[in-house]
């Protein structure tokens, strides 16, 4: 499989939240400005990236070497949380006003089933280093394009005229719902 | 499994852990951000029980946003007006401690003023004897009395008394409100503590009707309406009320009128004993 079908395959074919449904909590919880689901979604592309490099690492130098394979999630835990902790230091340091925006998700990406789940993936379909990141790349592309579509969805229905009993959590899932159907018109693309 | 699996486990994962946990550690020195040591000094005077009565997600939050000058520095209803002041000279502001609220009870239709109209033998919440028909009592007003508020208090500010009503430990009471939450009848209310009159009665029945399921309703008679300034208390189907914003705190009370003694002053020099305690 070539990188850019690799890339295509992981950002939209199988896009992590709306075909594997993996890291939905922030999907719906920082999709009400635009603004803030793009900083979302590189903050969170950053940590898959940095954990697909170092999970590579790890599982071809320490894990398979020792026959230690049993701790592979144990271990990833350990790498997502540190990674999370250095990118929330990091966002408070630079921008204050994104680091309130992002709020309580961004701790969040700690257990963000997402990113545990690439950290999987990645080794159970034995990619090679480079693949690993060029998959994380494009699953992370994945989770902010569907952010960022949900995100500029929500901001079009704060001004539209919706049924009384549908406002606020009915008409996100609704439209979540919607975006997930649509993305199943990728299915077999690749 | 040879001792030299679990040992090379706990090498591996110790030094991943070691190695990870210094990596935060310099980072932690290089990204230190520093922050408005208020914001823990303020956090320090806080209840520190993230309840939520400000309207904000934690004690935290709620001193961050005081330092910021979002929210007022009473606007934590839990506080007490010690904590307010300490806060108060915080931020270097005079202190103008908030109001004190605190829950009244507003009915007295205990066993002993209302009539039984069945034996329930439920689950002995409030809440599951207003589904079940509604209670035992006859008044579909009233306090159901089985002290579902005594259970919500977090300050042990409720019990229950012999006739089977809650009453509210004044000096306990920090107005936070769980009570009136979890009261299925909603006949807890909070109010500032300078509201000293109330219509402690919120049976709607026909005078005839209310009269007949509890000694202590209001009749709608109406009576005490007549006699304040217009507009000071209202009728809101046959059951009188008081308009705290119009009546002021030191109007001229009309309890000796009201027929079923439902309309009290609690907590006025002048009354006896017997109207004080609710």
């Amino acid at each position: 499989m070539s990188l850019l079908t690799l890339f295509i395959s992981a950002a939209i074919v199988n896009n992590f939240v709306l075909s594997q449904f993996l890291g939905i909590c922030p999907f719906v919880g920082v999709s009400k400005k635009v603004d803030s689901a793009i900083s979302m979604g590189i903050a969170v592309t950053f940590v898959m990236t940095i954990t697909a490099a170092v999970t590579f690492i790890i599982n071809n130098f320490i894990l398979i070497p020792f026959e230690l394979s049993i701790l592979q999630t144990v271990s990833f835990i350990l790498v997502i949380a540190s990674l999370v902790q250095l990118v929330e230091m990091f966002i408070k340091k630079m921008s204050k006003p994104l680091y309130n925006s992002l709020g309580i998700f961004l701790p969040l990406i700690t257990t963000n089933c997402a990113i545990m789940g690439l950290a999987l993936f990645a080794v159970q379909k034995e990619y090679s280093f480079v693949d690993g990141i060029i998959y994380a790349v494009g699953a992370g592309a994945g989770f902010t394009l569907a952010l960022v579509i949900m995100a500029g969805i929500r901001e079009e229905l704060e001004l539209a005229k919706v049924p009384k009993y549908f406002k606020g959590a009915g008409i996100t899932m609704i439209v979540a719902g919607s975006l997930a159907l649509a993305f199943m018109g990728f299915a077999g693309l690749i | 499994m040879d001792i030299n699996a679990i040992l090379i486990s706990m090498v591996s994962m110790g030094g991943l852990g070691i190695l990870f946990s210094a990596g935060l550690s310099i980072a932690n020195k290089k990204l230190y951000v520093e922050e408005d040591s208020r914001i823990v000094q303020i956090a320090d005077e806080l209840p520190g029980a993230n309840c939520g009565g400000c309207g904000l997600p934690g004690c935290n939050s709620f001193a961050e946003n005081v330092v910021n000058a979002k929210i007022g520095i009473d606007g934590c209803p839990v506080s007490t007006e010690d904590a307010v002041a300490e806060i108060a000279t915080i931020m270097g502001i005079e202190a103008v401690a908030g109001e004190k609220k605190i829950a009244r009870i507003i009915c007295r239709g205990g066993n002993d003023e209302t009539a039984k109209k069945a034996d329930y033998h439920g689950i002995q919440t409030c809440t599951a004897a207003k589904l079940m028909g509604g209670g035992e009592k006859l008044c579909n007003y009233g306090c159901l009395g089985f002290g579902e508020c005594v259970d919500a208090c977090p300050f042990d500010a409720i019990f229950m008394t012999e006739n089977g009503l809650p009453e509210v430990i004044k000096d306990k009471c920090t107005g936070c409100g769980k009570c009136a939450e979890a009261c299925p009848r909603e006949i807890i209310e909070i109010h500032p503590i300078s509201n000293k009159l109330f219509v402690l009665c919120k049976n709607h029945d026909a005078p005839k009707i209310a009269r007949t399921v509890c000694t202590k309703a209001c009749i709608g008679c109406q009576i005490c309406v007549r006699a304040v300034d217009e507009g000071a208390m209202f009728m809101d189907n046959h059951l009188a009320k008081i308009n705290y914003d119009v009546f002021g705190k030191h109007p001229e009370l009309p309890t000796e009128k009201c027929s079923t003694k439902g309309l009290v002053i609690i907590e006025h020099e002048s009354q006896p004993t017997e109207q004080i305690s609710i």
